[in-house]
């Protein structure tokens, strides 16, 4: 068992954990955090994706003891007072889901995304989301998705995820 | 799935890495991004009985300028790569090559040197680092060894890497100043490479000075493709006198069959994406 | 009283946001694999590395040491071999079937079957232990290809069946009174100076469904009802099976999907995991969960498509198509799924499509192997005949030299000719596929590209322009009960919905369908609101819970609407039935006086009126009921189809080819669908975009393929390629509407025809870029390697003699066979 101290979705935890635990196991298993989701085995589905110190990761590729000491933000730290993120509101707007199973990790890694690239084209968009699998969607409106949110929060700040210490307000347009 | 158990550490120096690797015996195992390695665990695949996990050894990650080389050190992120001023600069093949690595959020994990020394013959950054002829710098208890990229690759996942040694950073040369194209095949965008072509190219008005060519997954290590890169130099440049020269691309390659891609098939790619790269890199 | 003061706006047609949709996007989830209850155990299924194997032995005692471990049992140990999992569909009267076990007992047929399961307080400690048990097999030879698995002496999956046949289903309209003799108008074709007969054979890859959220369940015995929740489509049908194929009371079970990610058929299933980890919780009188990994459901869950089809078309030269015939050999894998052996056969009804079609013969015989199971994915039989016919379309216009839409235009059913009775059967009711088609041409710039096409073949250009055709139609709402009889099914096809009227004026709605990701709750609460006059955010849909809703048949063949949302019609139309003498007792006027509209009973000719809730208040509290009438205006229907429904619609697709490299790249894509009346255009073309990729990745990218020794190579998501967001482009979508006459919403079904539609415009348009090579067919999935071998050894065939000429589809709009046949000017690419 190994000690770990994380800060989930803005709040701290401390846990033993055994070294093999992988960090989605250790947000659904230990925390209850099953917003975020297992889809595969081998990192292709990116359902798992969550932001670590401020970087989009699949949490099945990343063991719960690499995360001691570091900010986690996932789907469900993502509302603010009740409002939604900019990227979950696009999603809704959009139709961007039908059975919702990728949603949570697609959503964060188009925040991540638009973190990066505050005005991605449409192929800059697919290329950005392509670690993430959807059977739903054909992606299409994903990708709509992803392009509304970025004309909606180009006003306010730059959606940056990409320092921790924006975590866990990523996107910060809301 | 979930990975069978094994014992954990985390060292801080390089120094505890190794001690921690000998004293581990040959269950024992390195990770570095873990992004081959976690799902390989995962897939029951590998079952090592200790992980040295190098995420926390702070002077393996970064990138410097030493002399008329750039250091990059073994834990340098692959994001980190694409970002790097002086990659970008100096050494854009390696900086092109791993834009097209898996994906974002792979390459937010994994690391060049886990990458190198998981030597998957169809991976991308073992090709351009032989055609840069890069040195790649192994610590063990005995000290500091540099191994030329050309002696470093021996055989499917396999390197120079001895028992009790550990990847610390890799030196590359300048090439200022050179084109960069890596030309890669996929059937999908998440799969890996059937062929791919690392082409760094000198261009001095219209003449072709110099070029270096590295392939991957055209045998079990990545293969410079020197016959191109010899008739490539000296020629103008031309579409024609381009894919003419890459028509030696094949040439001390032994490709696998699979599924994807028959021996044949791959040979031709070789040829074909090798006229591409020259010509995008010389672009 | 409350009233409705401002009557809600029409909803049906309306984009209406989902309602759904805010749980999903906040993490507010319910998957199966959420499920946390204390005390719950967690298992492992042992499964076979080898496709056909004698168990010898089975040594558990190193397993059960396992701290944690609660329990390692064997088939026999739970009584699991014993078990015979429903197939619900017996084709014929003499079908052979297999007896198929939770857990394989004496032998395995599959590779990935499972042998023995271990029961332990982590899913991470069951592994651990898994990987311990101890199985001794003696190997047999696997049975793999379909052609050797019937021939004489073959080796037998099921020795006691005595042959590798599943069984054979025969259409012939000859025979039926629809049509003329197939056999015999080809006979009469190969005599006749003005006919000719193409012949093909087409490969149905083996594809697999892989549906986002794999599969799980949890079963919780403590109570005195036993609780299954499950990914699952079918609760119902789960729940009714459970009961007959374990001789348990069906009303001791409760079964539960909750929120399910997706399923595209791969979840119509009585799952073996599912009766195992019942039989496990039984025994042990605990909560148990099993959730499967990604590789152990792309093993395991069954696979879909998967059939040779020999095809023959008789047709004039000048382009009438006088018969077809279709063979059929169909891989059922080792063991006989929930429905399939009737997959295939679902495509005997639609392989004459909107074609009209004189005389056809439809053969199809099932055969297993040792293999996985294959059983519904995404369209069940359509795609796979949708594929032979629009295929062979093409086929007949390059052999006749036609435009293909030409010759298409020529055999179609016109708009002025519905209803329609086809040669196999069914009575299409609407449908105008020139309207469709002409729009689809329109939008797509289809001379436009022709003309482009012809200008990259003329500059040699390395990358080929090929532009590809499918007009489909496809049966929906399944289905007819009689039909279904008729077939042989185990079941009706009817779908029920109940609806509540609760004090405070909103509405529960329970149906009997059980939504995956349709958007059920958003669009049935769009009808219910129009319906009753309600506000639509005053609904609420209940499904997915045998408790709430104990009659259904579920979701799937498109169905939930084109049934399962008529019942819900025909329930509020009783709730409003209910309500009247009771609104006319309020208002203290004749029955006969009162209007119903957007939710409120008027006298007619007065502006006296109650609204719905106010009816339904005054039932809750019933203190003045009219004599004789019950307090309560609750309602439940059950709406039985009299005809399926016939969505159709043309789908134009044009594709580069790199012939360099063979590499595929869309390059447009446009279908024009008419899917009947629209409830949510919205969750129309969602549904329409993602059947389109599935569609399209049969053609392009995935298959599921075994190596010689009977091992899937496919088994993870790095072998079995899903296409990504960047491998696919944006599709221009549009709808044409004929409403469906078969039901009182004149809707028609939308779920499956992306999918069935794409494929075949999808390898149209690949082969119609490189016919001019010479190459005349290339397997599915058209990979690189499988494009620039077929160029390389047509362009290598010397002498092909009379196809030298051999011209693209698009020959008829300005390229002759001669500018065609210049294939050597591509020489130097390759």
């Amino acid at each position: 068992m190994a000690r770990i101290r994380t800060t989930v979705d803005g709040l701290v935890y401390e846990d033993d954990v055994e070294p093999r635990m992988l960090l989605v196991q250790y947000l659904r298993e230990r925390l209850g955090k099953t917003g975020t989701v297992i889809g595969c085995d081998t990192s292709n589905c990116g359902a798992c994706t969550v932001h670590l110190d401020g970087l989009s990761v699949k949490s099945c590729s990343v063991l719960a003891v690499q995360a001691n000491g570091s900010e986690v933000l996932t789907v469900e730290g993502l509302e603010r007072d009740g409002q939604l993120h900019p990227v979950q509101q696009a999603f809704h707007d959009n139709h961007a889901l039908q059975c919702g199973y990728c949603t949570p990790g697609m959503i964060m890694q188009s925040i991540d995304l638009l973190g990066d690239n505050p005005d991605p084209s449409e192929q800059e968009v697919r290329e950005g989301i392509e670690g993430n699998l959807c059977r739903c969607t054909g992606y299409q409106n994903i990708v709509r998705a992803v392009q509304d949110a970025a004309q909606k929060m180009k006003p306010g700040a730059h959606a940056s995820t990409s320092s921790s210490a924006a975590a866990p307000v990523a996107g910060g347009g809301a | 799935m979930i990975p069978a158990s094994f014992d954990y550490v985390r060292p801080t120096t390089v120094d505890e890495a190794v001690q921690a690797l000998v004293d581990g015996g040959e269950d024992a195992k390195i990770m570095a991004g873990g992004q081959s390695f976690i799902p390989v665990l995962r897939l029951r695949m590998g079952d090592p009985s200790l992980v040295i996990d190098l995420g926390g050894i702070p002077e393996l990650r970064g990138v410097r300028e030493d002399g008329d080389q750039i250091v990059v050190g073994a834990m340098t992120t692959h994001h980190e790569v694409t970002r790097d001023d002086l990659l970008a600069r100096h050494v854009a093949l390696i900086a092109e090559a791993t834009k097209t690595v898996a994906d974002f959020q792979v390459r937010h994990r994994g690391t060049l040197g886990g990458a190198l020394a998981h030597a998957d013959p169809a991976g991308d950054l073992a090709a351009p680092t032989l055609a840069l002829d890069a040195e790649l710098v192994i610590v063990g208890q005995n000290g500091e060894r540099r191994v030329p990229a050309a002696d470093f690759f021996e055989d499917y996942f396999t390197t120079a890497i001895g028992p009790g040694e550990i990847l610390t950073a890799i030196r590359f040369p300048k090439y200022t100043g050179w084109g960069a194209r890596y030309e890669k095949f996929n059937r999908v965008a998440q799969a890996w490479s059937i062929v791919a072509v690392a082409a760094t190219v000198k261009v001095d008005s219209g003449t072709i000075t110099d070029a270096r060519i590295g392939l991957t997954n055209m045998a079990g290590t990545p293969v410079r493709a020197r016959a191109v890169e010899s008739a490539l130099v000296g020629q103008s440049m031309s579409e024609e006198t381009v894919r003419a020269a890459a028509q030696a691309a094949a040439e001390g390659t032994s490709p696998t069959s699979d599924a994807d891609a028959g021996s044949d098939y791959r040979e031709h790619l070789a040829r074909v994406l090798t006229g591409r790269a020259v010509l995008a890199a010389a672009g | 009283m409350t009233t409705t003061d401002n009557p809600p706006v029409q909803e049906i047609g309306r984009d209406r946001r989902r309602k759904e949709d805010r749980r999903l996007i906040t993490g507010r989830t319910r998957w199966t694999d959420n499920q946390a209850i204390t005390g719950l155990l967690h298992i492992s299924i042992v499964r076979s590395p080898f496709a056909h194997a004698e168990i010898k032995g089975i040594d558990t005692s190193a397993a059960k040491q396992v701290p944690g471990v609660v329990g390692v049992y064997t088939a026999a140990d739970i009584g699991a071999d014993a078990v015979q999992l429903p197939c619900a569909w017996p084709i014929t009267k003499d079908m052979k079937s297999p007896q198929r076990p939770a857990l394989a007992g004496s032998r395995v047929n599959f590779a990935g079957e499972g042998v023995a399961v271990v029961v332990a307080r982590s899913a991470a400690i069951a592994k651990d232990a898994a990987e311990l048990v101890e199985v001794d097999y003696d190997e047999l030879e696997p049975v793999l290809d379909m052609e050797a698995a019937l021939a004489d002496g073959a080796t037998l999956v099921h020795p006691e069946l005595g042959t590798n046949e599943n069984a054979q289903w025969v259409f012939d309209s000859g025979e039926a009174g629809s049509g003329g003799s197939a056999a015999e108008a080809i006979a009469a074709a190969e005599k006749a100076d003005d006919q000719v007969v193409v012949r093909r054979r087409f490969r149905q890859q083996r594809l697999v469904p892989v549906f986002m959220e794999p599969r799980s369940t949890v079963v919780d015995p403590t109570g005195e009802q036993l609780t299954m929740w499950s990914a699952t489509q079918v609760p119902h049908i789960l729940k009714t099976m459970l009961a007959l194929t374990l001789g348990l009371p069906e009303h001791k079970l409760r079964v539960i999907a909750p929120d399910v990610g997706g399923g595209f058929g791969g979840k119509i299933a009585v799952a073996p995991e599912e009766v195992v980890t019942l039989l496990v919780a039984q025994k042990l009188g605990k909560p148990v969960k099993w959730t499967e990994t990604r590789s152990e459901s792309l093993l395991t869950a069954h696979h879909g498509r998967d059939q040779i089809q020999d095809l023959a078309v008789a047709v004039t030269k000048d382009g009438q198509i006088k018969a077809l015939d279709v063979k059929l050999l169909a891989d059922m894998g080792a063991y006989l799924g929930l429905v399939g052996p009737g997959v295939p056969i679902l495509g005997a009804f639609m392989f004459n499509a909107i074609y009209k079609i004189p005389a056809y013969r439809f053969d199809c015989r099932n055969v297993f192997t040792t293999k996985t199971l294959t059983d519904a994915y995404r369209g069940a039989g359509r795609p796979e005949a949708t594929f032979g016919i629009e295929r062979m379309m093409d086929e007949v216009a390059v052999e006749l030299g036609m435009e293909p839409m030409e010759l298409r235009k020529k055999n179609w059913i016109s708009h002025e000719e519905f209803p329609f009775t086809t040669v196999s059967t069914l009575t299409y009711d609407t449908g105008n596929y020139e309207a469709a088609t002409e729009q689809a041409m329109t939008m797509f710039d289809y001379d436009g590209l022709r003309r482009e096409q012809q200008q990259r073949r003329q500059r040699g250009d390395v990358k080929q322009l090929g532009i590809g055709i499918s007009t489909f139609t496809e049966m929906c709402g399944l289905a007819p009960s009689r039909v279904l009889g008729s077939l042989d099914y185990g079941a009706g096809g009817w779908e029920t919905s109940s609806i509540r009227m609760l004090p405070t004026g909103k509405v529960e709605c329970v149906v009997g369908t059980s939504g995956h990701g349709q958007g059920h709750e958003t669009a049935f609460s769009q009808i219910v609101a129009d319906k009753l006059g309600v506000g639509f955010d005053d609904v609420e849909i209940l499904h997915g819970d045998t408790q709430s809703s104990y009659r259904g048949l579920d979701t799937y063949g498109s169905r939930s609407l084109a049934v399962g949302g008529i019942a819900i019609v025909k329930a509020a139309e009783k709730v409003v039935e209910k309500a009247r003498p009771i609104a006319a007792h309020m208002l203290e006027a004749s029955e006969d006086d009162l209007e119903f509209t957007a939710g409120k009973f008027s006298v007619k000719g007065t502006d006296k009126g109650v609204g719905i809730a106010d009816v339904a208040l005054a039932v809750f509290a019933a203190h003045d009921m009219p004599e004789g009438v019950e307090p309560d205006i609750d309602a439940h229907a059950t709406f039985d189809p009299e005809n399926f429904s016939y969505p159709h619609g043309t789908h134009l697709c044009a594709v580069e080819v790199d012939t360099e490299t063979g590499f595929v790249q869309l390059y447009k894509y446009v279908c024009v669908d008419d899917v009947g009346t629209v409830i949510n255009p919205l969750i129309v073309e969602g549904q329409v975009h993602g059947g389109l990729a599935q569609g399209i990745a049969q053609a392009l990218f995935e298959e599921a393929a075994y190596d010689e020794s009977g091992t899937l190579l496919s088994g993870t998501l790095v072998d079995y390629t899903l296409p990504s967001a960047a491998d696919l482009i944006s599709f221009d979508t549009a709808n044409t509407t004929t409403p469906s006459t078969t039901n009182p919403l004149g809707v028609k079904g939308v779920g499956e025809a992306g999918t069935i539609a794409s494929t075949p415009a999808v390898v149209n348009a690949v082969l119609d870029a490189v016919r001019q090579y010479g190459v005349s067919d290339i397997d599915m999935p058209t990979t690189p390697y499988r494009v620039w071998t077929a160029i390389n050894s047509a362009k290598g065939t010397s002498g092909r003699g009379d196809e030298a000429d051999v011209a693209s589809p698009g020959a008829g709009l300005g390229s002759t066979a001669s500018d065609i046949s210049k294939g050597d000017t591509q020489g130097g690419h390759l």
